[in-house]
């Protein structure tokens, strides 16, 4: 049996990570990943966040795989066929030092893998952890799928993804619940990269990015998304599965109901479909974080539900839980210590950083958005009619049309219940 | 005994497309596989050796990318890897292929005398089936094509059981000789832990146009006498034929009947006795 250091199960951005920091601290590293190389089993939105990556491989945009810097950020509230709109663009954000791209986790992750093996990072695809190795209580490596695949180690990072299968067989984890757990169904529909400029207002190269909320999800508890690429614009929108069971429709009738939405309609005309991906994302937030350490183990990324979908941040939680798990990997393993205790560094700076702290600052908003289901339904059509009333020029004048909509928006929900939503939707959010 | 085995990284087939317009390959975006063929090729060379002992080199040239190709094919088991490289191979054919190769096998063969080569019966993006014969042509070598079964080695022989359009032949040949092998002849294995990353570790050796001594005239596009004229997309399959059969089942059986007939797909067997026609 070969030993390594460090052992980390699963290629995706915290696991990839993970590996490259605990190599730059000098330790023995194999990433076991089950796809044919790193990306080919990764699905994300598709924003990367530079700041944290920057922090991973620093200056990547020179040579990573990208597609394009976004500049604007579009939110669209939809009701029925209509939209209520806002954003913010900043041309600035086309340059360094950046904010955010779309790019392919697909051709990302394979270079970000490259980068791992050129720091000395052994990387074994194709291959499936199927379980932790033990002597006495004490972990000491992972048995793999393959003949004569028992693997030794220090320390076992855990990355496996949002599907928790090994972090639940160490009892650190509990199996995924259908009200914790969202799916996301995107596309990816090639245009000609002119029309997508002309159509979203941009020079080239440049890339924005919309989230659609109310019935972009038929009141369901999720969110649509429309990121654009180089030659193709990724149309994607999630759900918590729960409700979706409920409801009984499929990941499917979810992107069919987002395309066939006058306003989205008209962005992706034209386009044909080259790409059809599904994955899910764990929504469990705070309260469901799993333990993230024991003697020998650490969990980062999805496997940890570090995720904060309120700003569709992933990505970067799972970067950072990494390379802070790398560190702390190695740290331990320097000092002959990996008991359960020298772990738990691993879990204070995660709680100092801002990974547990967003998560935290969100702590009721799951439950907040579970316990008032009328939310979703009631406030897209009362915002777009309101918006409707103030816009529309029919003689009224101006005084008596607010009164209007303040009588309409009381019609629609009582004044308790407005401010109940609100203290409500403070306490969730702010 | 020592075993080569020629290997080729081609297209995924199942997923390149012809340009409707162009009609040339599109295969931007398309991953590239081991060929099939030379698989199972890499497989039997290793069984081989797990049973009588020996080595295995793995040829195999192409552009520098292929490299990703040789280091999978390493997770088999196998002991050396070498890629050709050069832009001088550029454009090849299968003549100019079989020269290159060939020549590379030679110099293999100066330092680790060769016994068995092992190449695929033909590569799924080209389907030539003619770089494997012509390896063995150069090299002198007897050649067994279309093999499903290696029925015997010996010291000295080895006897190959082959498909043929109208059967089965067995067939013997002295070493060192050259086998082009069918899918048949063996599965292919799911490769053990320490394989894997031996291979993970491994760099193959790149050889160039300097490596060997090549008579470039017979390489790259010079060396390719082949020019092809055209690609197609082979014509879409016509829908099949949809008879109601609830109306009048018996007339609807003897027009299916009579249909199968008039296109030879069945016919009244003339040895039978009693039949009528």
């Amino acid at each position: 049996m070969e030993n390594f250091d460090v052992i980390v199960v699963g290629g995706g951005p915290a696991g990839l990570s993970a590996a490259l920091s605990a190599a730059q601290a000098g330790m023995k590293t194999v990433v076991i990943e089950r796809g044919d190389y790193p990306g080919t089993k990764n699905v994300m939105g598709g924003i990367l966040y530079t700041k944290a990556t920057d922090l991973i491989v620093p200056e990547f945009w020179k040579e990573a795989p990208l597609e394009r810097p976004i500049i604007e950020q579009r939110i669209a509230m939809l009701s029925g066929d209509e939209s209520i709109l806002a954003g913010y663009r900043d041309p600035a954000w086309a340059k360094e030092p950046y904010n955010a791209h779309s790019v392919f986790r697909v051709k990302f992750d394979r270079w970000l893998a490259q980068q791992a093996e050129k720091a000395g990072v052994m990387i074994i695809p194709e291959t499936i952890v199927e379980n932790l190795l033990y002597k006495g209580d004490n972990v000491v490596g992972v048995r793999t799928g393959r003949a004569e695949g028992d693997l030794g180690a220090k320390v076992v990072i855990i990355a496996e993804g949002v599907n928790n299968f090994l972090a639940v067989k160490a009892g650190l984890a509990k199996p995924l619940k259908p009200e914790s757990v969202a799916v996301t169904v995107k596309e990816v529909i090639a245009l000609p990269k002119e029309k997508i400029e002309d159509r979203f207002c941009l020079d080239e190269g440049q890339g924005a990015t919309i989230e659609l909320y109310g019935d972009s999800t038929a009141g369901m508890m999720g969110v649509g998304f429309i990121y654009t690429n180089k030659e193709s614009i990724s149309i994607g929108v999630g759900a918590i599965l729960q409700p979706l069971i409920r409801n009984n429709w499929t990941p499917n009738d979810l992107l069919e109901n987002l395309k066939s939405k006058p306003y989205v309609k008209r962005l992706l005309q034209g386009g044909e479909t080259k790409e059809y991906l599904s994955h899910l994302i764990p929504e469990g937030g705070y309260t469901q974080v799993p333990k993230l350490h024991r003697q020998g183990v650490l969990v980062v990324g999805d496997t940890a539900m570090l995720m904060n979908s309120l700003n569709r941040e992933g990505s970067n939680l799972a970067m950072i839980s990494g390379k802070i798990a790398g560190e702390v990997a190695a740290q331990a393993i320097k000092t002959g210590d990996v008991s359960d205790q020298a772990m738990t560094v691993y879990e204070t700076r995660l709680r100092d950083s801002f990974v547990l702290k967003d998560l935290h600052h969100y702590r009721h908003m799951g439950k907040f958005f579970e316990e008032n289901t009328h939310l979703l339904k009631v406030y897209p059509k009362l915002f777009s009619q309101a918006v409707k009333m103030y816009l529309t020029a029919d003689g009224t004048p101006k005084k008596q049309r607010q009164k209007e909509i303040i009588k309409m928006a009381f019609e629609k929900r009582s004044k308790g219940g407005l401010i109940k939503d609100i203290y409500g939707a403070w306490r969730a959010l702010l | 005994m020592h075993f080569v085995v020629c290997l080729k990284q081609v297209p995924d087939t199942s997923e390149v497309r012809i340009d409707p317009i162009t009609n040339t390959l599109m295969r931007e975006g398309v991953p590239s596989i081991i060929n099939p063929y030379d698989a199972h090729g890499l497989e039997e060379a290793i069984r081989l050796k797990e049973k009588v002992g020996g080595k295995v080199t793995i040829v195999s040239m192409g552009p520098p990318q292929a490299k990703e190709a040789l280091k999978k094919a390493m997770t088999f088991g196998a002991d050396r890897a070498i890629l050709l490289s050069d832009r001088a191979f550029g454009g090849s054919d299968s003549l100019a292929t079989a020269y290159i190769l060939s020549s590379a096998i030679q110099k293999i063969q100066e330092t680790d005398p060769i016994d068995l080569v092992f190449a695929g019966k033909e590569a799924i993006d080209g389907d030539t089936a003619q770089t494997g014969p012509g390896i063995a042509q150069r090299l002198g070598f007897p050649q067994l094509t279309y093999a499903i079964k290696i029925q015997e080695l010996t010291e000295t022989t080895v006897t190959v059981e082959r498909k043929t359009e109208s059967g089965r032949q067995i067939v013997q040949a002295q070493l060192p000789a050259l086998i082009t092998v069918e899918k048949e002849l063996n599965d292919l294995r799911y490769a053990s832990l320490p394989n894997m990353m031996k291979a993970a570790a491994y760099e193959p050796e790149v050889w160039d146009v300097k490596s060997l001594s090549f008579d470039t005239k017979k390489m790259g596009l010079k060396g390719s006498p082949t020019s092809v004229s055209r690609i197609f997309a082979p014509p879409g399959r016509s829908g099949g034929e949809i008879m109601d059969g609830t109306k009048d089942p018996a007339a609807t059986a003897a027009t299916v009947v009579q249909k199968l007939f008039q296109q030879n797909i069945i016919m009244v067997n003339p040895l039978a006795k009693g039949g009528k026609s």
